[in-house]
């Protein structure tokens, strides 16, 4: 695990510097959307349209991935509520002399 | 530290009177920047944390007794699916539509431009993010509520 750690931060020698014009994406992409994102997702604000239109699938579950997350949030904090439903429960109450849970 | 903690609310006169104009102020302004999320910075994710701070505000304010509107925990989760439902939904039209998926071009809807209706696909996608953003924060904070309220009851059953 640290070596694979360790060769992942090794990679990031090789990046390309951030702002590089003569990166490969900003060499083909970045002037496309620039250029087309106007006509094409007919909003006049550069970043909706990529994030919307044409990163559309990435946002699709990006929104997914935050519900799923506040949901386990949720049913994290909510597991030990109800009396006597939850395995955390019985397991205090045994220590405490009295079993409720089961 | 009695039961009920965070049922109480916790505004004086101040707070009680100056969140009649926060808080209609503060969802107009969520809803403003979901419907102009297309011209200027802003968009669902954003809408939706403010909308979402306008009801946690009441409830906090007003507390569980006498607030003006709340949303439950239970329909805030199936809010939150809803809300990401509804986008799902706009990239299942566009594939009912003759097209791919999430792609604009061709949902089912008489317009003239394609522009126009890249600008209706965005806007419905950015209404399943707001509303999806919404209504997960305002479950979490009904969660946290409900839990504290449970473990200040379970000191009181030991004690």
């Amino acid at each position: 695990m640290t070596v694979i750690t360790v060769l992942f931060c090794a990679c990031t020698v090789f990046l390309p510097p951030i702002g590089d014009p003569n990166s490969a994406p900003n060499q083909h992409v970045t002037p496309y959307y620039i250029e087309n994102s106007a006509e094409d997702t007919g909003s006049p604000n550069i970043v909706t349209g990529t994030l919307a239109d044409y990163r559309g699938f990435d946002t699709l579950w990006e929104t997914s991935v935050m519900f799923v997350s506040g949901l386990t949030a949720c049913l994290i904090l909510m597991a030990n509520t109800e009396e006597g439903k939850s395995v955390l429960k019985g397991r205090k109450n045994k220590k405490g002399g009295e079993n409720r849970g089961q | 530290m009695g039961n009920n903690r965070l049922k109480k609310p916790f505004g004086g006169i101040v707070l009680d009177s100056s969140f009649r104009i926060i808080i209609p102020f503060t969802l107009v302004y969520g809803i403003y920047i979901l419907t102009h999320g297309e011209f200027s910075p802003g968009g669902g994710f954003q809408a939706g944390a403010l909308l979402a701070v306008g009801i946690v505000l009441v409830r906090l304010i007003q507390g569980a007794d006498k607030e003006s509107f709340n949303v439950p925990g239970p329909i805030a989760i199936v809010c939150a699916g809803v809300g990401t439902f509804i986008y799902a939904a706009t990239g299942w039209l566009t594939l009912f539509g003759g097209g791919q998926f999430l792609d604009y071009s061709y949902l089912p809807v008489p317009m003239e431009h394609l522009a126009e209706l890249h600008a209706l696909g965005i806007l419905m996608i950015e209404i399943g993010v707001t509303v999806c953003v919404m209504m997960t924060i305002i479950d979490i904070m009904d969660a946290i509520i409900e839990r504290l309220d449970d473990d200040d009851k379970e000191v009181d059953y030991h004690e």
